[in-house]
């Protein structure tokens, strides 16, 4: 509920869309407009990568549009990478 | 039911005018709190207002899309359009403030993609209208520790408190619990 606030799956929003985010270089949806920050990040989204983003973004990527304090709670950060896996294979992503 | 056409006159003449609140002005805008922002938490101040910006001009235009569907019904359109005027207020002080931080303020988007096709009902927009103020709820929430200056920190916990009573009012109007747990995340 809490990445509703800018991101959707399948389309750009004030955050990059979610679909296929694992795996994915940062800051390559194409025709979104990445802080330089995010461009310049050279980090792909892992499950490990995006725990270590989520618990800080600004702190991962100073300079990201990603203004969020973060989850601190490891279990709820673990629930939203699996989250994130899961969508990427929902209908809604691979249609 | 009003008509695409009656419903955006209706939403354009009411927000046209819009003015803003002195108290809203003086949250965001006034010099005291300005002047602590200083060195380098302002940068980083700017860029949490503006991403703020960009979510307000996006719930601008989802309340548009709602007003023009011709699916919201008096009394729902009046407190959409009533919605849809607070986030007009938020969007023009969060944009003043930044240019009086020396930053540039985001611009709306051409075209936002909002579900269109799945809005069907006066309560599926309901709901679509409910999922961006829950959200923005969250956004705030997570922007606020976030401020170096903490005056912009406790005005934008006043944004985050009124997008909190949006999101209890649409649920209520949906027939949900208004205010489903003592915390927001």
């Amino acid at each position: 509920m809490r990445c509703q606030a800018c991101h959707a799956l399948a389309y750009d929003r004030v955050g990059p869309r979610h679909c296929g985010v694992v795996g994915r270089k940062a800051g390559s949806v194409a025709g979104f407009p990445y802080s330089p920050a995010m461009k310049k990040a050279n980090v792909v989204w892992t499950e490990k990568t995006l725990d270590r983003f989520l618990i800080s973004p600004l702190k991962m990527v100073p300079g990201t549009t990603m203004t969020y304090d973060g989850v601190p709670d490891p279990q709820d950060r673990a629930d939203l990478v699996a989250y994130l896996k899961q969508a990427g294979k929902s209908a809604e992503c691979v249609r | 039911m009003p008509t695409p056409a009656t419903a955006r006159r209706l939403f354009l003449g009411r927000s046209g005018g819009l003015v803003l609140s002195g108290a809203a002005v003086a949250l965001l805008c006034g010099n005291d709190a300005l002047a602590a922002t200083t060195g380098g938490g302002k940068m980083e101040d700017v860029s949490i207002l503006n991403t703020a910006l960009g979510a307000e001009l996006e719930a601008i235009a989802a309340y548009q899309l709602g007003a023009e569907s011709g699916l919201l019904q008096k009394p729902v359109l009046g407190i959409a359009v009533s919605f849809q005027g607070h986030h007009k207020e938020h969007a023009a002080v969060l944009a003043k403030t930044i240019e009086k931080l020396g930053g540039k303020a985001v611009s709306a988007k051409d075209k936002y993609n909002f579900p269109v096709d799945q809005l069907k009902t006066q309560a599926d927009v309901l709901r679509f209208a409910a999922r961006l103020e829950q959200g923005a709820v969250s956004a705030y929430l997570g922007a606020v520790p976030l401020f170096g200056n903490r005056d912009l920190a406790k005005a934008a916990a006043s944004i985050l408190g009124d997008e909190a009573m949006h999101w209890a009012i649409l649920r209520q109007a949906l027939g949900e619990v208004p205010v489903p747990s003592a915390f927001v995340a």
